[in-house]
């Protein structure tokens, strides 16, 4: 079955996204496919490759970025929501190009996209469930 | 459908608009900190009667995690990751309340 998920929340607060990270792996091992993760919110701080938790403590987004979700073009189906990302200051190579800001911070297993993409993953999945506050 | 609620009826009344809007055939599913629900003392009557009919599910890592383990009402179901993925592609849409 083809599953997508919608992650509300970001990393290290509730649980939102190590649920769902568990729901994506637990799904994976009972061969279902994942078509996308659309990060939503405070959700888009799971895409900053610039988390640093402590060597204890696993890394939200890396656990997110080696789950490795790609469609078959070999693009990330790791998406987040633009608007939401800009607000708060998540940018990629091309919006900081375009708003002429030094430097980026989402992870290269992400990418940028719009809410059309959250739209596309619940009319092309099976099931899509939402995880977050 | 299925329901999620991941926040603990202590905190939000997201269990309750739950229970309210319910029908016959859905389930629920107590995840996150939503399991403090299934705690025996917990319970509301609602949810009480849906679990003896067989359709209240808690997810056992999180149940464990809060240490109450052994105080989940007798006819409450634990599933792990696996079972909540089942629980999806059995129920159909996944409803989640927060």
């Amino acid at each position: 079955m083809k599953f997508s998920i919608q992650i509300n929340e970001g990393p290290y607060q509730h649980q939102a996204s190590d649920s769902a990270y568990q729901f994506a792996k637990a799904a994976i091992a009972a061969g279902h496919e994942i078509f996308r993760v659309f990060f939503y919110h405070d959700g888009v701080n799971n895409a900053s490759r610039f988390t640093m938790p402590p060597q204890d403590d696993r890394n939200v987004v890396n656990q997110w970025a080696e789950l490795d979700i790609k469609n078959a073009d070999g693009e990330p189906e790791l998406v987040v929501c633009i608007a939401a990302a800009l607000r708060r200051g998540m940018l990629d190579e091309s919006e900081a190009k375009k708003n002429g800001i030094e430097g980026n911070n989402i992870h290269p297993a992400f990418r940028i996209s719009g809410l059309g993409q959250l739209i596309e993953a619940g009319i092309q999945s099976d099931r899509l469930v939402v995880f977050g506050d | 459908m299925l329901h999620t609620v991941n926040k603990s009826s202590f905190e939000r009344n997201s269990l309750q608009s739950c229970l309210n809007t319910i029908d016959d055939t859905s389930v629920i599913l107590l995840i996150e900190d939503g399991v403090i629900s299934a705690a025996k003392n917990a319970n509301s009557p609602m949810l009480a009667d849906l679990a003896t009919q067989g359709r209240v599910y808690a997810l056992q890592g999180d149940v464990d995690a809060r240490g109450i383990s052994t105080k989940v009402a007798d006819n409450i179901k634990l599933v792990d990751y696996a079972g909540f993925v089942d629980l999806v592609v059995e129920h159909g849409t996944a409803v989640s309340w927060v």
